[in-house]
């Protein structure tokens, strides 16, 4: 039987906030345990909690990115269960009325086929503590540092139809909050987290088939890997006769594989009920046309415009785009050399690549965007080649200084004194006769050799154009 | 000393009569002598007391004393008060020494005036007898048989037999006027969102609001005036302007026009209070005021909303008394479920745990709409016959009570019973609107409480209504037997 896949995405961003959503405490990464929490976040007897602003308009700065339903009212609601790392016994979340409701966003697959997934909703909750199980022998340690840090969670449509369509969509939405600065998309200090509802049907039926939520996964990798581990477990057992049971799964990374959490009898009766603490947030047109007036340029509307204006292919663009800084990297670079095409070459190719292999990010990138675009000058006005380039962007990488110092210090400058050229190409023909008597017998083949002999004797620094077109000349005798 | 009020302290203070610390000592000694039998006090922070009186005698010698400077008072056990043991009438909490003062307890300590100690209250504000506290049952200063109300029970049995001159008190459902009726003094439960919230430990928490419990309206002026006011640490209190409330307190009440709910006097009303209030009522049109029955249609509904609406509320708020991070844990925990089920088992009384179960049940899935947000429904409907009311007559007034005070253990055993000694006072909480108890006289030898409803941020007429009352009655001074 052929097997259809149906996947909806929950996202919990983390808003950038420098304070928590209902208190003052700080939101600060990794500080010691209990030292960012404050008396609202320990929940104790009388205090109450006061809404952020700030995850307000964050929140409604996402909406108006996906060109989402923004209702005038929303509620706060409180989502009752017990855990130790559950001060007040609920979470302060988003139920009937949420902050952000329908809208959609476009993904682009790598085949260049585009598709529309719709946003259900988007709602504010505060986050839980951490509980710790190690080092306390026995008992369990709370850490509630983490507690009332303020979330966005963003929830899709059952739209997507594979773990590949799942990673492009997570990626765009990891790239816009970025854009958006609303959150820093850290996912290994959980600022950026994504639960996948997984199911199957068979190809041709419209109801949706019994689903799996599958947490815990903390990489674009892993939910790639975690989808396709639960797709072909639901398959295998339903092929086997078995039916899927909706539960919650945990998955595991290094077993690559899913463990069910708890069933859907297990689950808890949250209790929704409006927070009575809280009054509803009312949020005024004028609110949202002023966050919309203040929104950044956005990766689609980049990208559109890096086609446009730098004549770049929409894969090129798109990558390019995809980060916020990439895509500032690449336009300082393309302001400084002038040429979108070498830019995009060297800051796709060699940068990136050596970015990827060292595990840094743009922002980490030893080479300054000016750097770069200062050599790529280099190359257009032909002092350098694009092969000793290569030695050249290496020696920046290295923090051995800007392009221009290090091809003076190197003496890299690239040889176009045609009188020079040719003593070197005289040279090379005298010392190979045998080669040039083939080459005169026909053999063009040679021609690369003896370029590759010329290149070798000027260290590499004669202009190629110019040893193609000496030489030839010179070996027809 | 102990007889004068509020305002009259301060005079004395002012005048050098009397100084704070000796006016401390004397209430201390009070303290001391009577409430080992009343049980009002869970804590007497006398040490404390005697070094802030004398801070505020210092600050009186120096010229930087307010009016209200070194005059004692009692904070009901449900505010935070930082250092000082904060259970609220609950095992729960009885360890739990609040890290904070609730906004309440700034605004007085600020004003420099002197805290006797907590007061004795029902477990969590759950009650209308006192007889749920854990630190038991506070008596009834008229008669020592009887309860002093609740939930604020040890507020205004306190206030009834002269320990402190006013005390602090909250009214969830009518635990602020329901006790000062039966003990016979003067009690006001503000607007909702007058008075902070902040740090006052919830109970319901859209229909708590703290208030006054002193023994004449001048006195619930004073304080009101101190305790009111916006704070954006509570985003349910409200940016309205306070008010002078003893600007008004003798404006005259010609053309007063009352409004008289026939729901308010039917079935289930003890005939000698009825008579008690109409004689009241009497009094007010002697001073001009106009009289009109009206009809509030729906308060048969406010009992049942309200035990849907605050047990749901309160299901939620009591979640964090889980025995993790404060309070009570239980002994040997085996593992996560037995910590809670033994620390929230042991630690609340049946009262808290009947209501904690209506409530989950009540929102629980399938039945929330039927339950909760009939409830709501409800409000409004009740709200709206509030509005109606108030577009024919300024204020509304009825008994408190439907009896006086009940016998210790007489409704203990009986939940409904004892629910519905809120009736008259439970609407006020459901609309949020002000509301005020004043002794008015006496049936069986105790004490009758009229009670006044007025419109939202109204306080100020409630006050110069109950006023000019006790500028023509002696109701309010009259004192229990044996604590003179």
């Amino acid at each position: 039987m052929q097997w259809e896949t149906v996947i909806g995405l929950e996202i919990h961003a983390q808003l950038a906030t420098k304070t928590k959503i209902f208190s003052g405490a700080a939101t600060a990464y990794g500080a010691e345990p209990n030292t960012q929490a404050c008396a609202v976040d320990l929940g104790l007897p009388g205090v109450l909690p006061v809404l952020n602003k700030e995850t307000v308009r964050m929140a409604v700065k996402f909406g108006v990115a996906i060109g989402a339903q923004l209702d005038s009212r929303s509620v706060f609601a409180r989502k009752n269960y017990f855990y130790p790392d559950l001060p007040k016994g609920y979470q302060i979340s988003q139920m009937d009325l949420p902050i952000v409701g329908v809208g959609e966003l476009q993904i682009e697959m790598e085949d260049g086929e585009s598709k529309t997934i719709g946003i259900t909703r988007a709602h504010l909750e505060e986050d839980a503590g951490k509980s710790l199980h190690d080092d306390f022998h026995g008992q369990s340690g709370i850490d509630l540092n983490r507690a009332g840090t303020p979330l966005l969670e963003i929830v899709s449509e059952p739209d997507l139809r594979s773990a590949k369509e799942a990673v492009v969509y997570a990626k765009k939405i990891h790239s816009l909050v970025r854009y958006l600065e609303i959150c820093d998309g850290n996912m290994q200090e959980g600022s950026f987290r994504c639960d996948a509802n997984v199911s199957v049907r068979p190809v041709g039926q419209k109801e949706y088939g019994t689903r799996a939520e599958v947490k815990n996964v903390n990489s674009f990798r892993f939910l790639e890997r975690a989808i396709n581990f639960e797709v072909e477990r639901q398959i295998d057992l339903i092929e086997s006769g078995g039916t899927v049971a909706q539960e919650t799964r945990l998955y595991d990374a290094n077993k690559n594989e899913t463990r069910s959490m708890r069933s859907k009898e297990e689950a808890n009766d949250y209790r929704y009920f409006p927070d009575p603490d809280l009054l509803p947030v009312v949020i005024e047109a004028s609110f949202i046309e002023a966050v919309r007036a203040d929104l950044p340029e956005l990766p689609d509307e980049k990208k559109a415009r890096f086609i446009e204006e730098f004549s770049l292919s929409a894969y090129d663009a798109g990558v390019l785009t995809a980060s916020r800084e990439l895509a500032a990297y690449y336009e300082e670079v393309n302001a400084v050399c002038g040429e979108p095409k070498l830019a995009v070459n060297w800051v796709m190719g060699d940068l990136s690549g050596l970015l990827n292999k060292e595990g840094k990010e743009i922002g980490e990138s030893p080479v300054s965007a000016q750097r770069l675009g200062g050599m790529l000058q280099r190359i257009v006005d032909k002092t350098i080649s694009g092969k000793i380039a290569k030695e050249v962007f290496e020696a920046i990488w290295n923090g051995e200084g800007s392009a221009d110092e290090i091809i003076a210090k190197k003496g890299l400058k690239q040889i176009t004194d045609s009188g020079a050229i040719e003593g070197i190409i005289d040279e090379v023909i005298a010392n190979n006769p045998n080669q040039l008597a083939q080459y005169r017998d026909g053999k063009e083949k040679l021609m690369g050799f003896f370029v590759g002999q010329v290149m070798k004797a000027s260290k590499g620094k004669a202009n190629p154009g110019q040893v193609n077109q000496l030489l030839k000349s010179k070996l027809k005798g | 000393m102990h007889n004068k009020t509020i305002a009259e302290l301060s005079a004395a203070l002012a005048s050098g009569e009397v100084s704070s610390v000796a006016l401390t000592e004397h209430f201390l000694a009070r303290i001391k002598r009577l409430d080992p039998e009343l049980n009002s006090f869970v804590t007497v922070t006398a040490e404390q007391a005697l070094a802030d009186a004398a801070a505020a005698d210092a600050a009186r010698a120096e010229g930087s004393a307010g009016p209200l400077t070194g005059v004692p008072f009692a904070h009901k056990d449900i505010f935070c008060t930082e250092g000082v043991k904060t259970a609220c009438g609950s095992k729960m909490l009885d360890n739990f020494i609040a890290p904070y003062d609730a906004a309440v307890v700034s605004k007085m300590k600020a004003a420099g005036m002197v805290m006797l100690g907590k007061t004795n209250m029902d477990e969590f504000a759950m009650g209308s007898s006192n007889e749920t506290s854990f630190y038991g049952p506070v008596k009834n200063p008229w008669d020592k048989e009887r309860v002093p109300g609740g939930s604020s029970g040890g507020s205004a049995a306190a206030v009834a037999a002269r320990l402190a001159p006013m005390a602090t008190g909250t009214d969830t459902g009518g635990s602020i006027r329901q006790p000062a009726s039966l003990c016979g003094i003067t009690g006001l439960k503000p607007t909702y969102g007058r008075v902070s919230r902040y740090g006052m430990i919830a109970f319901a928490s859209s229909l708590d609001q703290a208030g006054p419990m002193a023994r004449s309206a001048e006195d619930c002026a004073l304080m009101l005036q101190l305790m009111a006011g916006f704070d954006e640490r509570d985003s349910t209190s409200l940016e309205n302007e306070v008010p002078d409330y003893s600007k008004g307190l003798n404006n005259s009440l010609e053309g007063l026009r009352i409004g008289l709910p026939k729901e308010y006097f039917g079935e289930g009303l003890d005939p000698e209070v009825a008579k008690v209030i109409e004689t009241a009522i009497e009094e007010y049109k002697k001073m001009g005021a106009t009289v009109k029955e009206i009809s509030l249609p729906n308060t048969h509904l406010a009992v049942p909303a309200y035990y849907i609406v605050a047990p749901a509320e309160c299901s939620s708020n009591l979640s964090r008394m889980d025995g993790v991070r404060f309070g009570h844990r239980c002994d040997d925990p085996k593992n996560l479920e037995d910590l809670y089920s033994r620390s929230r088992g042991e630690g609340f009384g049946e009262e808290v745990k009947r209501r904690i179960l209506v409530g989950a049940y009540a929102l629980s899935a399938g039945y929330y709409d039927a339950y909760y947000i009939k409830a709501q429904q409800i409000r409004h409907l009740i709200s709206d016959d509030f509005k109606a009311a108030f577009t024919e007559v300024d204020l509304i007034m009825g008994p408190t009570t439907p009896s006086t005070a009940f016998n210790v253990g007489e409704k203990s055993k009986d939940p409904i019973s004892m629910y519905l000694s809120d009736i008259y006072t439970i609407s006020a909480n459901l609309a949020g609107l002000p509301g005020l108890s004043l002794p008015a006289g006496f049936a069986q030898n105790m004490p009758v409480g009229l009670q006044v409803i007025g419109n939202y941020f109204d306080e100020a007429r409630l006050l110069n209504v109950a006023h000019r009352f006790q500028q023509e009655t002696t109701w309010h001074q009259q004192t229990p037997a044996g604590i003179e």
